[in-house]
Order: C-alpha cells, then sequence, then structure tokens
C-alpha cells in the first residue's frame, strides 16, 4: 500500500496536514496505537522540518504487512554536516520557526527516538531524505 | 481530573468539545515549545500553553492529547477550532497566567508527568 504527499516549504498553515492523513490511515488498518503514535510524531517532526528548512518536499508512505516505511525527501538547502543536525539542540531555524513552537534542536534526535530504524542522506543545494521505518510485528 | 472541573477552577470556557466534559485528564504538562510536548510518551495529558497557533493543535492531535488549555488570556482562531473539532479536542481559553493556571490545578491535586 503507498500513498505520498506534497509537502510545501513555509506553508505553516497546513504543516500536518500529511502526517495527519497517515494518522488516519494507520488507525483505519488497526495498527497498534503505540506504533500509530511513534510513527504520525516521527512523521510529523519531518514535515515540520521540511516546511521550516525546504522549499518543497514529498512524503512517501509505504506500508505491508511487516513494517511502515515513510521517506520524507525534499528540495532545499540540504545538510552539512548531518551528525551535528542530529545533535540536540543543535538548530538552523528562523525566528518564524521558533514562533510556531519548534526550532529548538530535537526534530531529528525526536525522528530517531520514535522510529525502529532511520537513515539520512543530504546534499548541499540539492535537498534532503530522511527514511524511517516502524517494524508492525517486534516492538524494537 | 475531568474537563468540567477544569473549566470551573479555572474560570475557563470551552471552546469545543463540551459534548465531552466528562473525558478525565491523568497529568498535565506546560510548555510554549512544541517540541517539548512531542516527546511526551504518556497518555491523557492536559496540555497548558500560551501558544495559540495551528501548530498547537496538530501537535496534541499527533501526540494523542486529548485536552488543551490556552492561558493568557490567549484566543483559539475558528481555524484552530475547526481542526480540533475534526479531532475530537477538547479546548479551553482562560485568561490566567500559565504560572496560575499550573498552580490551580497543582493544587487541586492534579500530577506532573516528571
Amino acid at each position: 500500500m503507498q500513498f505520498e504527499y506534497n509537502v510545501d516549504g513555509g506553508n505553516f498553515t497546513r504543516a500536518g496536514f500529511a502526517s495527519s492523513e497517515i494518522k488516519k490511515i494507520l488507525k483505519k488498518l488497526n495498527v497498534d496505537i503505540g506504533i500509530i503514535k511513534r510513527t504520525v510524531v516521527a512523521t510529523y517532526e519531518g514535515e515540520v522540518n521540511i516546511v521550516a528548512h525546504a522549499y518543497s518536499g514529498t512524503i512517501y508512505v509505504d506500508i505491508d504487512t511487516e513494517r511502515i516505511r515513510i521517506t520524507l525527501k525534499d528540495e532545499g538547502p540540504g545538510i552539512p554536516d548531518i551528525d551535528q543536525a542530529m545533535e540536540e539542540g543543535y538548530s538552523t531555524a528562523s525566528s518564524q520557526v521558533r514562533e510556531m513552537g519548534f526550532g529548538a534542536g530535537m526534530g531529528l534526535p525526536n525522528m530517531k527516538k520514535n522510529a525502529d530504524e532511520m537513515q539520512i542522506s543530504s546534499e548541499v543545494d540539492k535537498g534532503t531524505e530522511v527514511e524511517i521505518v516502524m517494524f508492525l510485528h517486534n516492538k524494537e | 481530573m475531568k474537563v468540567k472541573e477544569i473549566a470551573r477552577l479555572l474560570d475557563a470556557r470551552i471552546v469545543c468539545g463540551q459534548e465531552r466534559e466528562d473525558y478525565s485528564i491523568d497529568v498535565a504538562f506546560a510548555s510554549d515549545l512544541m517540541s517539548d510536548v512531542l516527546t511526551l510518551k504518556n497518555d491523557n495529558v492536559l496540555l497548558i500553553t500560551g501558544l495559540a497557533n495551528m501548530q498547537t493543535i496538530r501537535t496534541a492531535e499527533m501526540s494523542d492529547i486529548q485536552c488543551v488549555v490556552f492561558a493568557r488570556n490567549k484566543r483559539v482562531t475558528p481555524e484552530m477550532t475547526t481542526l480540533a473539532e475534526d479531532n475530537d479536542l477538547v479546548v479551553l481559553e482562560c485568561r490566567y497566567s500559565v504560572f496560575k493556571t499550573c498552580g490551580l490545578l497543582y493544587q487541586a491535586g492534579v500530577e506532573p508527568i516528571f
């Protein structure tokens, strides 16, 4: 089962729409509520990152009987130093992002905490791709 | 503590979710930083905040938080109310500061998360 959602950079009013739709789908599929919460929190953090930092992005959702895989791919400035970006408290967010209640340098670390697996790759001036996987049976 | 008791204690207005006034919260958390809210693992959390925007409602939705008190006289916009209603959230507006709101709830026995 596959879905995809477009995310506009800078559009804070709409940020969270994709994560909300994904939550509805997972509920309909009767996925364990703990797994739903971890999935949508991680996805929402990623969606807010796209809105906060990128020009545009797409969230790809792929669900099978074993796992949920969510890939958040954006066109944007990219991340020069991924290790630094993964550090709690490190942020390059604008004051506008901070006014929305984000930009404290907690998004990527919280995605990692909630996901069973996470991979991140980025190219400066091109964009960033974050993939998270949640296993449906053996909770890790 | 039930929503109706929270509303009475804080002299707060229930903006939406009136039909859920018997919903009961277990613990409370106060923050204007949604990133901190998104790290919570508890169930039946009451969120107290002075940050009134769409992302506050979205954060509550993603975190399975069903009751939000907007303190410091912050107003909930019609757009926020619609999104809250779509997600069966109970939303209250309260004129007290976050400090006083938390103080009254704590005094009445509402537990913190940590």
